[in-house]
């Protein structure tokens, strides 16, 4: 396959009081033109493992890894202004809370003609021009009056979609998308999974999806990583999520309850200490 | 037994142009010992049924009951002996400056207990807390750890009647399946009746015997757990919303033919 990004054991470190703290623990993987999956409980280090493929921990936390790269470039020893262009042509991500990425006090025009004009000697208009094209794929009807509008007066699943179009302005190779319908109904949820299918496939991207719902997880992307305490506990094929070998990954499935299958009580997740210290390179126990 | 009823209920927010008709007509009852579900997309009105409950709606008109005691205006102490309210966000709702023994004796106080000692460690006993969480403040607990305290202080007065505003929306599944376990488990052992209000489905259907559909404020169906399970619905709004939240991802509606190939992910 077209290998996108290459990552071998990355680790990020926080000081602490307490001593050293590890988010992320040895992670591998490798992206192509498909939909991966990052899966996990809350604290895993999801959000962290997405933030350090783009260099965006913030010291004092330190990024290790034997290997980060993009189409055979390395990230690590990137200087920041390459890593910047980098940011704005090649990856992009889509943060968990779409509120906090855009600018209050700006029109959503004046933030995606600028985000558009970063990286490109192009006009006003023809800025103007590709912003309302990319509100149209992400299936907003009304783009003019969007653009004229505030991030304060969209709804969730308008803002969240905004996001998306911003974040393809650029043409990414690699979308990295943090939690990006966890704050959603499930109808507006559908929709902008479908808008970012659709993109994916038309375009070719890579994309990286980071969510805690497994059912989502499984329909929706080709392959899972599963995480527990910063490590890889296992990686499958998506279609298989749900007949996933390690007892975390089966505990998290069981604990769900299921509308076609009543249960008298659900299973709460027994923890076994040696997940944490499970091998980084995916292999069941 | 009757524990809730609600006849006809109106709330709405606002007044002239700016009024928001947030619930309309909107009837149910649920028996004493029920488990009583609200579902519906955000927006449409269930918070609101909760919070007219309890006192929370400035302007309302039709008929509530609680035992077959008609609601007034006020709420008085009575009305919070019998009936509690557990939040989606247990962050926002317990103090950040006090710690869970505070918490728990300031409620406990409130409602004329007066051995609070033995009920504190009883109350943390029962939403499977040890006695080494009581003098923690909120920041030093998890999130499901918090909404067990949220649980605790909502049981001390001992009600009958638990309101439920999406209890685990902001929890991991795996925490979800600890505090449903509890809810459950208080239920049977306190005999308490649940109206429980969530957008996940499958966590309504796990917990309630009926369920109510709302949509812009109405009431659309009301229908047993069985129904919805086997999709036995009559209104189109609650096929859609069964369909959603068990399809996420709908089938393109433009070209299907990916222009692009797809990876063998191996
Ligand atoms: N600045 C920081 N200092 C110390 N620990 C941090 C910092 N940022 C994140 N962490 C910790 O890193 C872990 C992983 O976080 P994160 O990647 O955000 O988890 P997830 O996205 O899977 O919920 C968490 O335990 C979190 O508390
Ligand atoms: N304090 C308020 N002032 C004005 N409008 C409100 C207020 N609280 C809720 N609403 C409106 O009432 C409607 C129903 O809200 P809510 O009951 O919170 O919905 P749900 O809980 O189903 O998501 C929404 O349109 C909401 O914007
Ligand atoms: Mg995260
Ligand atoms: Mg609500």
């Amino acid at each position: 396959m077209t290998l996108l990004l290459d990552v071998q054991n990355l680790w990020v470190r926080f000081p602490t009081r307490s001593g050293i703290f590890e988010a992320v623990r040895g992670v591998s993987f490798e992206l192509g033109k498909e939909r991966l999956g990052i899966v996990g409980e809350s604290g895993s280090g999801k959000t962290m493992t997405g933030r350090a493929v783009l260099r965006l921990i913030r010291p004092p936390g330190q990024v290790t890894a034997d290997r980060m790269s993009l189409d055979g470039t390395e990230l690590l020893t990137l200087p920041e202004r390459d890593m910047r262009k980098m940011r704005g042509q090649r990856i992009s991500m889509i943060m968990q809370d779409p509120k906090f990425s855009l600018n209050p006090v700006m029109t959503i025009g004046q933030q995606m003609v600028e985000a558009y004009r970063v990286n490109r000697a192009v006009g006003r208009a023809e800025a103007m021009q590709k912003s309302l094209d990319m509100l149209r794929a992400v299936s907003i009807r009304d783009p003019e009056r969007v653009l004229r509008a505030y991030p304060h007066e969209m709804s969730g699943g308008m803002g969240q979609r905004i996001m998306i179009a911003m974040m393809l302005i650029p043409d990414p190779d690699i979308l990295i998308a943090d939690e990006p319908t966890s704050a959603l109904d499930v109808s507006v949820q559908g929709q902008v999974l479908t808008i970012m299918d659709d993109l994916v496939r038309q375009r070719g991207m890579g994309l990286i999806f980071i969510s805690h719902d497994l059912n989502l997880v499984a329909q929706f992307c080709d392959r899972v990583l599963i995480m527990y305490a910063g490590r890889v506990v296992e990686t499958c094929k998506a279609s298989d999520l749900h007949d996933a070998g390690h007892p975390y990954t089966r505990g998290l499935l069981n604990s769900l309850p299921q509308l076609d299958r009543p249960a008298k009580r659900l299973e709460a997740l027994q923890r076994d200490p040696a997940w944490a210290d499970a091998p980084g390179d995916g292999a069941a126990l | 037994m009757t524990a809730l009823a609600l006849s006809g209920l109106n709330v709405w927010f606002g007044d002239g142009p700016a009024r928001v008709d947030a619930v309309r007509n909107a009837s149910f009852t649920v028996a004493k010992g029920e488990s009583f579900g609200l579902v519906g997309e955000s927006g449409s009105g269930k918070s609101t049924i909760l919070r007219a409950l309890t006192g929370l709606a400035p302007s309302w008109s039709g008929a509530m009951s609680v035992n077959g005691k008609t609601l007034g205006h006020r709420r008085d102490r009575d009305f919070f002996k019998t009936v509690q309210m557990v939040f989606q966000d247990p962050y926002a709702a317990l103090h950040p400056r006090h710690t869970v023994d505070q918490v728990l004796s300031e409620t406990l106080k409130l409602h004329g207990f007066r051995d609070t000692e033995t009920r504190i460690l009883s109350l943390l006993d029962g939403v499977g807390l040890g006695p080494a969480f009581r003098f923690r403040y909120p920041h030093q607990l998890s999130g499901g750890q918090r909404q067990r305290v949220a649980i605790a202080r909502a049981l001390a007065p001992e009600p009958a009647i638990l309101l439920l505003d999406e209890p685990t929306s902001a929890l991991d599944v795996s925490v979800q399946a600890e505090i449903l376990n509890l809810l459950m488990d208080l239920r049977d052992e306190h005999k308490l009746t649940f109206l429980m209000v969530s957008h996940n489905l499958a966590v309504v259907a796990h917990m309630c015997e009926r369920i109510a559909v709302m949509q812009n404020g109405e009431i659309v169906e009301i229908m047993p757990v069985e129904a919805m399970r086997s999709m036995q619905v009559t209104h189109r709004y609650t096929a859609d919303l069964l369909n959603d939240s068990i399809n996420y991802v709908r089938s393109s509606p433009v070209d299907p033919s990916p222009s692009v190939e797809r990876v063998d992910p191996d």
